[in-house]
């Protein structure tokens, strides 16, 4: 028996190993299915379940994300690791096509409760093709729910969330979290809400919303700012599509200034669609112009020096901040 | 496995009904991708399956349906674009899915139901039921990618999938020899180390009684089998394109409307087997039917606005800012 409330120390990886393993306990219906798998930290997993639950695939990315989809249509739940985000190009045609549309198109006659695991490989040192963060992508098709966990204890919850939801869910890992620690609740129940936002920090003068891996910066530039008499709210959207607008706008309510951190590129970015959001709803608040500190619009270079210059740091988003005095 | 007398009869009904709801079709509405022409392969295939078997359709849907035994009204209602229609009026003519009769999606996209056939495989497989998955495809599909990736994952896993090849020839205007390195597309189960059957299209009993035997080896665990159903598209391949070049010749058209017909063809064989009475009863029976269902489909309201938002998710989760798009 555990103990309400109680918690234990996991790395952001570990912690979505766990929601699997949970899920996989609670729903003989939860199949894991992906390339490698085992290498990707469900190595575990294979002790205590079926093979036939635990599928390595071939290297057929656009087949076996639709034969998710197929197996979610028939009574399946699959997760399926599309390990790398760049990947998930190859595959956006059983994504769009047929997971995001097949609900719509026959009328509602068909659910696909299938959860899509990718993780974005940037400050690795993997070059243009491994280093993708294409989530703006698919937050511009409807029919698909988007997740983008910054904490373990949020990777954990929503995963599991996802995988008790009836729709298709595609979570963006990434890699640069992989190892935090944290303290994730222990009770296999403990989901965390798809389409909610959390407030990570509390402040007055600024807001900065925070996408995935730019959350430690914006904590940071948070601390920072305070140092320098400027009080931050820091919000975490959780959750990319559908978008938790409400909490964005009350805090910008508040602040009257929006800076939004987001490791995308820059056009047509997920902070693009935060600024255009809150220009439209909350335009009367502002008291200076939205800002985005965001990836320029160019592919990731192998070169770590130059790569690590393209993405969210703390000092970028206190330039940000600054400019709106 | 022969068809007994009734299934005979079932299997022209179905053919009939295929026939003549297309007929329909372009008599109300000039609409689609039709599939007369090739009725025997999809009711001698749908024939061999239960209700509770999987299917996966077509851009050219309406076939398959039917074969598999859907009820009429809602499919024609669908067409029409109507509320009523089985998928709402938000599908339509390439789209014409029941799940009722396990039929689990129809794609537009050509190569699109590979990997959906063979993931309801390999769902009947883990929850361990004897369900089988059959995946209509065309001769133009086998070049898609998802072609090879999906039949290899269903050969690896012994999946119980029947990859079924209308094979009519061409796609939209190319013929299987310019886009075929090896034309023979039951062959290319060689590739994978599955059984490859080519059967003829035309002749209803041939594709049921192959059809069959892979649906019992897909029961039976041993995996999945390429069949190519050899048969030929009577009309454009939409009767919304107009085909600007001669790419097959009219005496081909000619030969396989009155010699190859394969509605005309069965109909032969039941009335040599003593059956002209059944027959035109359920001639009388399927005209019926479809003035029924044009008549419901004419009469049915339109959609709604929002319906289409009711149709988006199983949880909506604040689609409020979604709508506001509209305004
Ligand atoms: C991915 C994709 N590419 C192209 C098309 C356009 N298109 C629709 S049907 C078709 C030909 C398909 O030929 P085949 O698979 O032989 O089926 P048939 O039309 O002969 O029944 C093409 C090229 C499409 N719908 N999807």
């Amino acid at each position: 028996m555990t103990l309400a409330n109680s918690t234990t120390r996991l790395s952001y990886l570990q912690a979505i190993v766990e929601a699997q393993r949970e899920e996989m306990r609670r729903d003989e219906n939860v199949i894991l299915m992906g390339e490698d798998i085992a290498v990707y930290g469900a190595q575990s997993l294979f002790d205590e379940f079926d093979a036939s639950r635990l599928r390595n695939t071939p290297i057929s990315e656009n087949s076996f994300v639709g034969v998710g989809v197929g197996a979610a249509l028939t009574g399946l739940r699959p997760i399926v690791d599309l390990t790398i985000a760049s990947f998930c190009y190859l595959a956006s045609d059983q994504l769009i096509n047929q997971a995001a549309k097949l609900r719509f198109m026959t009328g509602g006659q068909l659910s696909v409760p299938l959860v899509v695991r990718t993780s974005t490989f940037y400050n690795n040192r993997t070059a243009a093709q491994h280093a993708d963060r294409p989530y703006p992508l698919f937050m511009n098709t409807p029919g698909l729910k988007v997740l983008a966990p910054a904490t373990a204890s949020d990777a954990k919850g929503l995963l599991k969330a996802a995988v008790r939801d009836d729709d298709p869910v595609v979570i963006f890992e990434d890699i640069n979290l992989w190892n935090k620690k944290e303290d994730v609740p222990v009770d296999a129940d403990v989901l965390v809400p798809i389409g909610k936002a959390a407030v990570r920090r509390e402040g007055n003068d600024v807001t900065i919303v925070s996408i995935a891996g730019c959350l430690p910066h914006a904590m940071k530039a948070a601390d920072d700012l305070a140092g320098r008499g400027i009080s931050a709210e820091v919000i975490d959207i959780r959750t990319i599509a559908p978008l938790d607008s409400t909490t964005i706008l009350s805090s910008v309510a508040k602040t009257g200034r929006l800076v939004i951190a987001d490791n995308s590129h820059r056009v047509g970015s997920v902070a693009s669609e935060i600024a255009a959001v809150v220009c439209e709803e909350a335009f009367d608040a502002l008291k200076r112009p939205v800002r985005r500190v965001t990836a320029p619009q160019v592919h990731v270079p192998y070169n770590g020096a130059l790569e690590k210059g393209l993405f969210v740091t703390r000092d970028k988003i206190v330039a940000a901040v600054e400019k709106l005095n | 496995m022969a068809l007994d007398r009734e299934q005979q009869l079932e299997a022209f009904r179905r053919m009939l009904r295929i026939r003549l709801f297309e007929e329909a079709l372009i008599a109300h509405n000039p609409v689609g991708h039709l599939s007369i022409g090739h009725e025997g392969a999809i009711v001698g295939a749908c024939m061999a399956l239960r209700d509770d078997d999987y299917v996966t359709g077509t851009h050219r849907s309406h076939g398959h349906p039917i074969g598999k035994g859907a009820e009429i009204g809602p499919l024609m209602a669908e067409i029409f674009g109507k509320r009523t229609g089985i998928c709402k009026g938000l599908g339509g003519s390439m789209h014409l899915t029941d799940t009722k009769m396990g039929l689990i999606c129809e794609s537009a996209i050509v190569g699109g139901g590979f990997p959906l056939a063979t993931g309801a495989g390999l769902s009947a497989q883990v929850r361990g039921t004897d369900q089988a998955s059959l995946c209509f495809f065309g001769d133009g599909a086998t070049n898609q990618g998802t072609f090879g990736e999906s039949i290899n994952m269903a050969a690896v896993w012994k999946l119980p999938v029947v990859y079924f090849c209308e094979n009519n020839g061409y796609a939209v205007t190319t013929p299987v020899s310019m886009s075929h390195g090896q034309p023979d597309i039951a062959r290319r189960a060689d590739g994978f180390g599955i059984p490859g059957i080519t059967v003829d299209g035309q002749d209803v009993e041939a594709v049921h009684a192959v059809t069959a035997d892979a649906v019992m080896r897909a029961r039976r665990g041993e995996g999945p089998t390429l069949i190519e159903a050899r048969t030929y598209r009577f009309d454009e391949h939409s009767n919304r394109l107009a085909i600007p070049i001669e790419y097959r010749s009219q005496e081909e058209i000619d030969h396989y409307r009155n010699e190859r017909d394969p509605v005309a063809l069965y109909r032969a064989i039941l009335i040599q087997r003593d059956l002209l009475a059944d027959i035109e009863a359920i001639e009388a029976e399927v005209r019926e039917t479809i003035d029924a269902a044009v008549t419901f489909a004419k009469e049915s309201p339109e959609p709604e606005t929002s319906d289409l938002w009711d149709n988006m998710y199983a949880n909506p989760i604040g689609l409020d800012r979604a709508m506001e798009g509209q305004s």
